[in-house]
């Protein structure tokens, strides 16, 4: 993140000084947007009184009260059903999965009752909804609380899915995805919320938001294009620094969004680079980087590609609790380090 | 009076008679509901106006009917796919619609042709939807299980989706302080499903407007309702949520219970439940014959003693509230309004191509939308 174009300067007017970590971003983001507009509001397990089971929620309840931030039972089905009713009826709810490996309880409710009734009713029925809450692995968790649902999701039409990095891309897309009138699936990382970035005071103003649907070049390069969404970001700018001390120059790619894919940053970049390794935490089979690579193919950018475009990706297993054994199921700086040297022919 | 007098025919008596000879309103006995956790119910009588018992004829007939053509245009494949008919029903509809308002709101599962009638559609957009036309309630996006109105959510494909769904209309309700409620309904199949279950729960905890009501038409599919549910008590089932258990087939039965079940919600007491015990004389679906898990015995038994527009029909003769023959110019004027809507529903024309990708999202700019091979690029709009 030292390669962050955006000014070093604090200020903001609540948080002048000081970083800000993404889980505070969250927090501010919805507190704004819960003052802006009186129909937004919270609910899921533990968000109200338990302050949020990762404090991403922390002081709404005491801010707004029952009414507006809600706990539920531990009832995924009934409670997404409930949240997209709420939608369809003209409130805005933001309903938080405690992890989205929970979702699977409500899959049905996402997809078929939120994603696809504006198009089932031929535009009568919107349904301005956010479902968000931490995705992918996290540290130690086992194989049922680790998994990642950007492919799953990012494959059905009617969904807008979104994958924040640092806490600008965390604040600007969750304001984003509140104000949209459309179903957003927003996949936060549970090892990115104390991770604190720099904020400039553009960022911090309310109306800040950033658009879903635009990729951001993080650090330019021109030997190589690497693509990644959330946490990878991070490795790869890692992987980049390293390189660059071997005269490798990587532009670094941040999807921000996962659907719809800003396919013009990325053909655009590769065009320039001629090499693409695209990095994301999920498993190999049917993933985003399967489909960043298949478009690659299928556009312009193909032309320009000097060898095979190539995926790191999670190691193609249930996550194992042992952490010798998680640590080398997952993306690290090496592998993305050996992959480009690979795509290079160094 | 005069004709009369002088012993004129009998139709001429009749055609001669002046609407001020009606009965203008008439209190009927209705049966009794069964109670769950309620020390009393809905009335033991109901009163009718001769202008309601019209307008219910009316529309049970026009649900009948509609559905009947339906029927007839499937088997014709000019309706295509899933068609769920609701023959046999349409007291429910009627009843439900006559103990709330238009600003209430309303959700139920795929047999919904006919609430999207009750609940403002027209028998024209209807059969449109049906066979696929630019002319239907939906532009011909959504078929027989995805029609929508005004306060009306559908049309709801997935068995059981829909009550979590009204139980967040009902929250709305509350949460917006706009007295308006939430019916949300579900067959004896559904009522098996957790996610009821779940809602339930959370329907009593946070108080919401909403009234829970089972269709009970006896059969989920094939399956009758001794085979599929441990306790086919479906108006207790809410446990601690109040129930009744109330007669279907008789329109101001449904009326009055729904009624009241409106004023529990409508003070604060939070969710009810109703059970609806009804028949449906079709099968499932158009696919489904009805017969291989029912008798035709039983189906003919229902129609001849239980039919809910005979019912109506005999009240209001008997009654003195209609003719004979006025109730015959209702049964023409329906059929005329059928047929013109079949006529429409088979000579508009499809949806435009350029409308296949529309409607993805809403209040959005203009998108490319990937088609069959990546040489295809089409357009959504909102």
């Amino acid at each position: 993140w030292k390669f962050l174009p955006s000014p070093q300067r604090n200020s903001g007017a609540l948080l002048a000084g000081r970083p800000v970590n993404v889980r505070d971003a969250l927090n501010q983001a919805m507190d704004e947007e819960l003052e802006r507009d009186e129909r937004v509001f919270l609910l899921g397990e533990e968000v109200a009184q338990y302050d949020g089971a990762y404090k991403v929620s922390r002081g709404l309840w005491k801010k707004y009260g029952d009414k507006r931030i809600i706990d539920t039972p531990i009832t995924e089905m009934g409670f997404a059903g409930i949240a997209v009713g709420a939608a369809f009826a003209g409130l805005r709810p933001i309903c938080e999965f405690m992890t989205w490996n929970f979702s699977m309880q409500a899959i049905d409710q996402v997809i078929n009752s939120a994603a696809k009734t504006y198009y089932m009713s031929a535009g009568a029925q919107p349904v301005p909804i956010v479902f968000r809450g931490p995705n992918g692995s996290s540290a130690g968790v086992a194989a049922q609380h680790s998994q990642c649902f950007a492919a799953w999701y990012g494959h059905c039409p009617g969904l807008k899915v979104v994958s924040p990095w640092n806490s600008e891309d965390a604040r600007g897309l969750l304001k984003a995805a509140i104000r949209d009138d459309n179903p957003v699936v927003f996949l936060e990382n549970e090892l990115m919320y104390g991770v604190p970035f720099d904020l400039s005071e553009d960022v911090l103003q309310k109306d800040f938001v950033v658009p879903i649907g635009k990729a951001k070049v993080e650090r330019r390069g021109t030997h190589i294009t690497l693509v990644s969404h959330s946490r990878c970001v991070g490795f790869c700018l890692d992987a980049a620094s390293v390189l660059a001390k071997e005269g490798v120059e990587c532009e670094v790619v941040n999807l921000r969004t996962i659907r719809p894919l800003d396919v013009d940053t990325i053909e655009a970049s590769v065009m320039k680079t001629g090499h693409l390794v695209t990095v994301e935490g999920g498993w190999p089979q049917y993933g985003v980087g399967a489909e960043i690579c298949a478009r690659v193919m299928e556009g312009p950018a193909f032309n320009y590609l000097d060898a095979p475009a190539v995926r790191v990706t999670g190691v193609d297993i249930p996550m194992p609790y042992a952490k010798i054994l998680e640590d080398h199921s997952v993306p690290q700086i090496k592998d993305i380090i050996f992959s480009v040297k690979k795509v290079l022919n160094m | 009076r005069v004709l009369e007098l002088t012993g004129c025919a009998a139709s001429m008596v009749a055609s001669s008679r002046s609407y001020a000879d009606f009965t203008p309103e008439a209190t009927f006995d209705i049966k009794k509901v069964d109670l769950h956790r309620l020390e009393e119910g809905p009335p033991l009588t109901a009163t009718l106006t001769r202008e309601e018992g019209l307008k219910y004829y009316r529309t049970m007939q026009t649900i009948r009917r509609m559905e009947l053509k339906a029927d007839q245009l499937y088997k014709q494949k000019i309706i295509r796919g899933f068609c769920h008919l609701y023959d046999g029903q349409e007291a429910c509809a009627v009843g439900i619609e006559g103990g709330i308002t238009l600003s209430d709101h309303l959700i139920t599962a795929y047999r919904a042709h006919g609430y999207t009638l009750t609940r403002g559609g027209t028998v024209r957009e209807i059969m449109a939807e049906l066979t696929g036309r630019r002319g239907g309630i939906a532009k011909g996006k959504g078929g027989s299980m995805h029609m929508y109105t005004k306060n009306f959510y559908g049309g709801n494909g997935i068995v059981g989706a829909q009550v979590p769904l009204g139980a967040g209309v009902a929250l709305a309700c509350k949460y917006l302080g706009n007295d308006q409620l939430c019916v949300s309904l579900y067959g004896d199949g559904a009522a098996n499903q957790g996610q009821i279950f779940e809602t339930y729960n959370m329907s009593s905890l946070w108080k919401l407007p909403i009234i829970f009501i089972c269709e009970n038409n006896q059969y989920g599919m094939g399956t009758s309702v001794e085979r599929s549910s441990a306790s086919t008590e479906y108006y207790k089932r809410g446990d601690y949520i109040p129930g009744l258990r109330v007669d279907g087939m008789d329109v101001l039965c449904v009326r009055e219970a729904t009624k009241f079940a409106a004023d529990h919600c409508r003070s604060g007491k939070g969710p009810i439940l109703m059970e609806l015990q009804t028949y449906r004389y079709h099968g499932h679906s158009m696919s489904d014959p009805g017969v291989s898990y029912r008798t035709r015995e039983e189906i003919q038994e229902v129609r001849s003693k239980s039919d809910p527009i005979s019912m109506l029909k005999d009240r209001m003769l008997s009654n003195n509230m209609a003719s004979i023959e006025e109730l015959k110019e209702i049964d023409i004027a329906v059929r005329k309004e059928i047929e013109d809507a079949a006529q429409f529903a088979t000579t508009d024309p499809e949806p435009p191509l350029d409308d296949l990708c529309s409607h993805i999202f809403a209040n959005d700019q203009p998108f490319e939308v990937r088609g069959a091979t990546p040489w295809t690029k089409l357009t959504s709009t909102s």
